[in-house]
Parts: C-alpha cells; sequence; structure tokens
C-alpha cells in the first residue's frame, strides 16, 4: 500500500491552514500504508469536533456518531466483525470530557481497536472553550477568570485502570508519531495514544513551538511494561513525557472474552437463526 | 364458596418471604394440573420488607387477565391483610400462620400453624412449600405430581433439601386435607390435560423468543426495572444462538453500542425503560440519521424521574413516538398478548432491516412481568430476510433511488467502503452543506420512509361483533383485562384492540367513526394514545378513562365503567 492510496482528492477540508490535524492525517495515512491496512478492512468511528471529520478525508469505512460516543460504537463494530481494523478518532473534548464515562470502561473492556486522541487543549469547533486537558490559568471566552479546573490526566488514568497500550505522542514530529501509532494498531487491545497537538486559531498559549519547549522524549532505556514506572512518569506535568508509557502483552481482548467466537471465528453478520434449537427453547417451555 | 368457572388467589407477603417460591410452584403446578393458569405481581422497590403480592388465577377457561376480586387469600405476613384491605370481602377466605394472625378474629379467616410445622421440619424457611402443598391440594393437583415439580425446581439444592421440601410439600397436603374436610374450602375445576403440553410464558419471555427468531444477534443495556428480565433472557438464552449481550456502563453507551453493532451488520437491540430511555434519544436520532436499523424495546413504568420503580404505566408513548431530535420515519409496536408479543418481536427486527429505522416495542411492567398459558408458538415462514448487500467499488451508503431506499452494505463484505455519518451527508455519505440534498435525504429519511411504512402497517384488531353501538379503544397491556371484560358486557359494545400504534392503519379512522360512542382506556394521566388518534385521524374520542396509580386496570374497573354508558 502506498500513502497515496488513502487519499480522498475531493475532500473539503474544514480544517483551518497549519492545523495541526493535516499532520496527524498524513501520519495516519503513512502509518496505515506501511501496516498494508486495506481501506476497505479499516472502519474509523469518530465523534464530533474538528478531530472527529479526519476519516472523512482519507479512504475507509466509516461510522461518524455522536459527540463522545465513538468509543460504544467501535467496540460493538469491533466485538461483531472481529476481522475489522478499527481506529477511534476523538479529540480531547470529545474523549476526555464527552465521552469520558465510554473511555473509562473502553479500558476495562480491552477491545482490540486503537484510540488517536487529538489533544490541543483546547475546544475548536465550538471556537475557544476550554477543554478538560486545558491548564491552569488558560483564559477563553467561557473562562473568563482563567480555568481553575485540574486539568485531566488521560495516560495516568489510563494506566491506574490497566490500559494495554498508553502512549503520547506530538502532530510535529510526525516519523516518531508513525512508529508510535504503527505499535498501537499492531497491539493486541485497547491502545490509548494522546496526540498533541497544537490548534493555531483558539489556542494562542500552547503553541508549536510551546509543545516543541514543554515535552520531551523517554528515554531509550525506558521500558513499558512496569506499570508503577509508567504511573510515576505519566504524572510529570512541568515537562510532559513523550512515547510509549506502558504495554501490557497478556491482557485478553473484549472479543477473545465472548462466548460467540469460542468455536466459530465468524462475523455474525455471517450467522443465522438456527430455527431448530429455537424450537427446543420454546419446547422447554411445556414443561417445568 | 361458591362453585365457579375460576378463582383468584392472592399471595402476600414482606419481600424476602419468599412468596415467589409459592408462586413459582402454584403456577407450574396448576398448568400442569390441567388448568389455565394466569399470574401477576404487585411489588415495592424493594429487597426486604414491605408488602408484596401475587395473583394467581386457576381458571377451566383462557384467562389473561388481572382482576380485582380474591377469592384465597394466602397471608404470609402479618401486614397482608391490611395492605389488601380494600380487595378483601367477606367471601374471601384468608388462610394465615396461627401465630403471625393471633390478633385477628373475623370469621372468614382460617388460621393454620404453617411456621411450627416448619419448625418441626427444621426451619422457618419451609413454610412457603407447606403453604404451597396446602393450596394444591385445596386445587385438587395431584400430590404426585406436586412432588415432580419440587423435584425439578429444587433439584439444584442437593437430596437433602429436596428430601426436605418433599417433606414440607406432604405436611401441605395433610394440613389442606384437614381443611378440606370441614365442608366450604375444595376447588373443583374441569380439568383438560391438553394444557399440559402448553406453554407457560411471561410476556418477557414471549418477546424474547421473538427477538430470537429474529435473529437478534447484539444486545447492549444497563439493568433498569421492569426491562431487565428481557436482559437476563437475552443474555441466557442468546448464548445458544450466538448473541452478544453487554452490559453497558451506562443507557447512552448501551444504544451507541448496538448502533454500532448494527452498522457492523448484526442485528441488534437495547432494552431499557423510561429514564433510561430518555438517555438513549439522542441516539435514536443517530438511528434515524445513518439510516442504522435498532430495535428498542421500552418496559414501561410510572415515571417522571424514577418514578415508581416496580409498578406499571402506559406513559411512555409520547417519548418513544417523539424522541430524537429531527425527523425520521419510525414503527411503534404495542403487543398486549404473548403470540402478539412472540410476532410483533420478530417483525420489528424484519422491518428495523427493512426500512433502515429504529422500530420500538413498548411493554411495562404487568405485561412483562404476568404468566400465563398458551397453546403454541408458530415457527412456521419465521424466515429473516438478509437486506445486506454486498458492495461494489462504486458504493455509495445514501444513493437516492426511485424506491426510497438506499441499498444497505456493511463495512468489510464487498469491495465498497461504507461511510456513515452523523452530519447531513451526501450520497457517499460525507458531510455537506448542500441545501438541496439535504431536502432529499429528508424527503428519504421521513417523507419516503413513512408512505413505504404505512403501507404495512398492521391494522387494529375488532373483538366482538362488527355491528357495534359503543367502541372500547385500547392499546398494549391493556388487551386481555379489556377482552374479559367484554364477557360481562352486551354485544352492542366492541373493542379495538391496536398493537401498532404508529403509524396507525388508515382503516383507523372508519372503526371509530362507525360508532356511536367511543372510549378510550389508558395506563396514563393524559391519554397520550387518544391524542395521537385525534392528531393523525381527526377523530376525538368521546370518553377516556385513565389510570395512572401504578395498578394495571381490572376486569371489575373496565365493566363498572362501561356501566355507567
Amino acid at each position: 500500500m502506498d500513502a497515496e492510496d488513502y487519499n480522498m482528492p475531493d475532500a473539503d477540508i474544514a480544517w483551518c491552514p497549519g492545523c495541526g490535524n493535516f499532520s496527524i492525517l498524513k501520519t495516519i495515512k503513512d502509518t496505515l500504508a506501511e501496516l498494508g491496512i486495506k481501506p476497505k478492512n479499516l472502519v474509523m468511528v469518530s465523534g464530533i469536533g474538528q478531530a472527529g471529520k479526519l476519516p472523512h478525508y482519507l479512504k475507509c469505512n466509516l461510522f461518524n456518531g455522536l459527540h463522545g460516543r465513538s468509543l460504544p460504537a467501535a467496540v460493538a463494530i469491533k466485538a461483531v466483525n472481529p476481522e475489522l481494523t478499527l481506529i477511534d478518532i476523538s479529540g480531547d473534548g470529545c474523549m476526555y470530557g464527552e465521552g469520558g464515562n465510554h473511555f473509562i470502561h473502553n479500558i476495562r473492556r480491552n477491545p482490540n481497536i486503537t484510540n488517536i486522541i487529538h489533544n490541543n487543549m483546547v475546544y475548536g469547533l465550538t471556537k475557544g472553550q476550554a477543554s478538560p486537558t486545558s491548564r491552569n490559568k488558560f483564559k477563553t471566552n467561557l473562562q473568563v477568570d482563567g480555568v481553575f479546573l485540574e486539568p485531566f490526566n488521560p495516560l495516568s488514568l489510563a494506566i491506574a485502570l490497566k490500559a494495554s497500550f498508553v502512549a503520547r505522542a506530538f502532530s510535529g514530529d510526525m516519523e516518531i508519531t508513525k512508529e508510535i501509532l504503527k505499535k498501537a494498531i499492531e497491539h493486541k487491545g485497547y491502545a490509548v495514544v494522546d496526540i498533541f497537538q497544537p490548534c493555531v486559531t483558539f489556542n494562542k498559549v500552547n503553541t508549536f513551538d510551546w509543545f516543541k519547549n514543554n515535552t520531551y522524549y523517554l528515554e531509550d532505556s525506558y521500558g513499558p511494561y512496569d506499570i508503577n514506572k509508567a504511573f510515576k512518569r505519566s504524572m510529570e506535568t512541568d515537562k510532559y513525557p513523550l512515547g510509549i508509557f506502558y504495554i501490557d502483552r497478556d491482557r485478553k481482548t473484549f472479543e477473545e472474552n465472548l462466548n460467540v467466537y469460542s468455536q466459530d471465528k465468524s462475523p455474525l453478520y455471517k450467522r443465522e437463526v438456527n430455527l431448530d434449537k429455537l424450537k427446543t427453547l420454546i419446547d422447554s417451555k411445556r414443561s417445568i | 364458596m361458591s362453585s365457579k368457572e375460576d378463582y383468584s388467589i392472592v399471595l402476600c407477603g414482606e419481600a424476602g418471604q419468599g412468596i415467589q417460591t409459592v408462586e413459582a410452584i402454584l403456577v407450574q403446578a396448576i398448568k400442569m394440573g390441567g388448568y389455565h393458569v394466569f399470574s401477576s405481581k404487585e411489588y415495592m422497590s424493594r429487597v426486604r420488607g414491605g408488602e408484596n403480592s401475587t395473583e394467581i388465577r386457576i381458571s377451566s377457561k383462557r384467562v389473561n387477565a388481572y382482576v380485582d376480586r380474591i377469592d384465597i387469600l394466602l397471608a404470609i405476613s402479618k401486614g397482608a391483610i391490611e395492605h389488601l384491605k380494600h380487595r378483601i370481602t367477606p367471601d374471601t377466605l384468608i388462610l394465615g400462620d396461627d401465630q403471625q394472625l393471633r390478633s385477628f378474629h373475623e370469621d372468614n379467616i382460617v388460621k393454620i400453624p404453617f411456621l411450627k410445622s416448619a419448625q418441626e421440619l427444621g426451619g422457618p424457611i419451609f413454610a412457603n412449600v407447606i403453604a404451597a402443598g396446602v393450596l394444591a391440594n385445596i386445587l385438587n393437583i395431584p400430590s404426585e405430581l406436586f412432588d415432580q415439580i419440587i423435584m425439578e425446581m429444587f433439584s439444584r439444592k442437593g437430596d437433602l433439601i429436596v428430601g426436605k421440601d418433599l417433606k414440607a410439600g406432604k405436611k401441605g397436603y395433610q394440613l389442606g386435607e384437614e381443611l378440606i374436610k370441614t365442608g366450604n374450602i375444595k376447588v373443583q375445576l374441569d380439568q383438560n390435560l391438553d394444557i399440559k403440553n402448553e406453554l407457560l410464558l411471561s410476556g418477557t419471555e414471549a418477546v424474547g423468543l421473538g427477538c430470537l427468531v429474529g435473529n437478534c444477534k447484539f444486545i447492549s443495556s444497563y439493568p433498569m426495572t421492569p426491562s431487565t428480565p428481557l436482559q437476563i433472557f437475552m443474555a441466557l438464552y442468546g448464548k445458544d444462538f450466538d448473541v452478544i449481550f453487554e452490559q453497558a456502563e451506562d443507557e447512552i453507551a448501551a444504544i451507541n453500542m448496538s448502533i454500532g453493532a448494527s452498522y457492523a451488520g448484526a442485528r441488534s437491540m437495547v432494552a431499557t425503560s423510561g429514564s433510561g430511555f430518555a438517555l438513549m434519544e439522542e441516539a435514536v436520532g443517530l438511528s434515524g440519521m445513518t439510516e442504522t436499523p435498532v430495535v428498542v424495546y421500552v418496559g414501561q413504568r410510572p415515571g417522571p424521574a424514577v418514578g415508581l420503580p416496580t409498578r406499571t404505566a402506559q406513559e411512555d408513548l409520547n417519548l418513544t413516538l417523539y424522541s430524537g431530535p429531527g425527523e425520521f420515519a419510525r414503527i411503534i409496536f404495542a403487543p398486549g398478548n404473548f403470540v402478539d408479543a412472540f410476532e410483533l418481536a420478530y417483525q420489528a427486527f424484519e422491518l428495523a432491516d427493512k426500512y433502515q429505522i429504529p422500530v420500538f416495542i413498548l411493554s411495562d411492567q404487568f405485561f412483562a412481568e404476568c404468566y400465563y398459558n398458551i397453546p403454541d408458538l408458530d415457527l412456521k415462514d419465521k424466515k429473516t430476510e438478509d437486506q445486506i448487500i454486498k458492495t461494489d467499488e462504486d458504493y455509495r451508503r445514501y444513493q437516492l433511488t426511485s424506491d426510497g431506499l438506499s441499498p444497505r452494505g456493511i463495512p468489510g463484505y464487498g469491495a465498497g467502503l461504507v461511510v456513515a455519518d452523523s452530519d447531513e451527508h451526501d450520497e457517499e455519505g460525507h458531510i455537506t452543506e448542500d441545501l438541496d440534498i439535504r431536502k432529499k435525504m429528508v424527503d428519504k429519511r421521513y417523507n419516503e420512509r413513512m408512505d413505504l411504512i404505512k403501507k404495512e402497517t398492521i391494522p387494529a384488531e375488532l373483538l366482538g361483533s362488527d355491528d357495534y353501538e359503543v367502541l372500547i379503544i385500547g392499546w398494549g397491556s391493556t388487551y386481555g383485562i379489556i377482552k374479559e371484560a367484554m364477557e360481562q358486557l352486551p354485544d352492542n359494545i366492541s373493542f379495538l384492540y391496536f398493537k401498532q400504534v404508529y403509524p396507525l392503519h388508515q382503516e383507523t379512522l372508519n372503526y371509530l367513526k362507525k360508532a356511536k360512542k367511543t372510549i378510550i382506556f389508558e395506563n396514563n394521566a393524559s391519554a397520550q394514545f387518544s391524542n395521537l388518534i385525534k392528531m393523525e385521524t381527526g377523530f376525538e374520542i368521546d370518553e377516556e378513562v385513565l389510570k395512572y396509580d401504578g395498578m394495571p386496570f381490572t376486569v371489575e374497573e373496565i365493566v363498572e365503567n362501561m356501566g355507567g354508558l
């Protein structure tokens, strides 16, 4: 596969020029091409926000659902057809705000899907309000005195709940982000990848340069298999570490736990009703 | 007690005292004994204490209605008599424990040493089986059949317990024999051994079997009375039918999961109740907008908000009718008997897939939790029509076609890409603000789709003579109650039963216009279905009888209300 194979030449892209989403889109195409994932076997699921539009801009099956509700749809699509590759694309508002409860519980489910969260610390589509990840004192048209809520820390939360793959990337570093995404997609289980991304229109504080100056990569010697170490590193917020924080390869996935695949691996759309069995069930109601 | 065709037996006690055990034994014993049976529960939303009751009817004719009358009351708790005082008459025979009822001295109370006998057998937990034995003997159930039921029902508890329960049953039969010897307490009904082989079901099970026939493959839900029993049914029996059951973190997740599963080709549903369904509303619009089928089972209970969790109501017709923002097609069923529950649940999946819409099944606590026997459920012609196409490279999910339906593909089946979007979208499925396309899409999702749906709307069913002067109107769970009341009403009164409440069949107005007088019975305070009829047909029903105290109508109430006409 070639990255161009995913191009949508006629797409009318609604992002601002210079938006970090462009480099994320390019990186995702490169990643998919290198992994050889065919558009027809790929389902991208998204909610609402600027990130949620991304699946419209590359060739794939897509389910662009409700705000905050991409994960429930994604986990179910994977559950009824495990042959599909599922990528959930969300923003910090969609996933950590509106969809926070689903974020928590899908970590517990551990479906074999990749969850990419564009994190620009601001609401773009609604024009500039605080997001759950906005930092203290960030002033907006609604947080007129500045944000005073503790910023949401998605990585610490995910690690605390034993998410099986937890990483953070920066949209500006496309090569490294691609390598992280490749590992995330290949990981068997729920892979959370939070991607820092500048919003050129509504976030004049957390700019490209700010992210450059306030992040660093986990050292090469860092091993992502110790959950306590991973948690500790995820709590660093003076300078944010980037890279893969935690991997657990041994957790069974949601689909692997489902009884419907214990004998038969075929997707559920191929299965019909067994009317003989049903007759037996109905007849069982004739006696005690 | 006078001899008659059917008896109403009520068991009343506190939560945790084991009324369900007595009910389960007796309902089986009556049916296996060759009699028609019906049971219905009313209970408080608590795990211990309070006063709960179950009505069990034994009859020589088919019964599926709730009655006010109590012929025999088994008062398991001290508070039972107070709890049911408005239903107890001098004709009610009250059986109770001699210790518990020692302060009562009415002539119609028979005191039986239940607890003392239970203690002799090893503890108070045997009192229920003893009571069941007393009643079974009074009801003329052979003791061998009673023993067989005890053995089947308690086998998982081990031989020791089964042995003690059998002894408890025997003790009950012995105490019952002593009562019968007094001469005024034996129930003798015409037996029909064909009934032995009939199905004994609850309303929930009838719906659940229909869902399985409809090829439901995915259900995600959040537990909520009175929809939980259907969730349990699907989780338990679904295992043998390739059904995934997932308990979602909330109702919002539940329906978004079901819609996701449906997008990927699995027939899907949710089961919920009033407040839980209110949380799902946004996603009903998602089903409408993305043209993704989903079946929504709503077990109604009195609201608003938490309301009366364990009681019954028909209050959520409007909620389902108007659920979701925007405009799109939908179908609402409200089965009133078990055969219809089975057929309509099956149809719900067929039609949801055929028209790519949400289809609702309205049930309620009374209907979901009542039991009775029916001859059979028909599996003939229960084919599931596969509506999913194999896509080609040029596939467009929302293609505008002459028949108003876009062929539905699913991801991974065929060469095409399936693009589904909650934004307004073009034929391919991508976001658009082209207002001409917008209008065409609304026409497709709403106007054209409703036209198609209306062509196969299920007509209301007329019970009684075609040549009526007075017409009773009912929908959903009031069916059995009104039907039984009809037996006591003059021939010029007929009953029009609606099992599909939206959209309405075009014959509806003709039925209504033909009557000199119309009267509707509904379990709500605002006459929701009466208003829907008026809105859809312009016809104003003359009289509305509305009950919204959380209890179903009784046969007596219907008859009484019709007497005033």
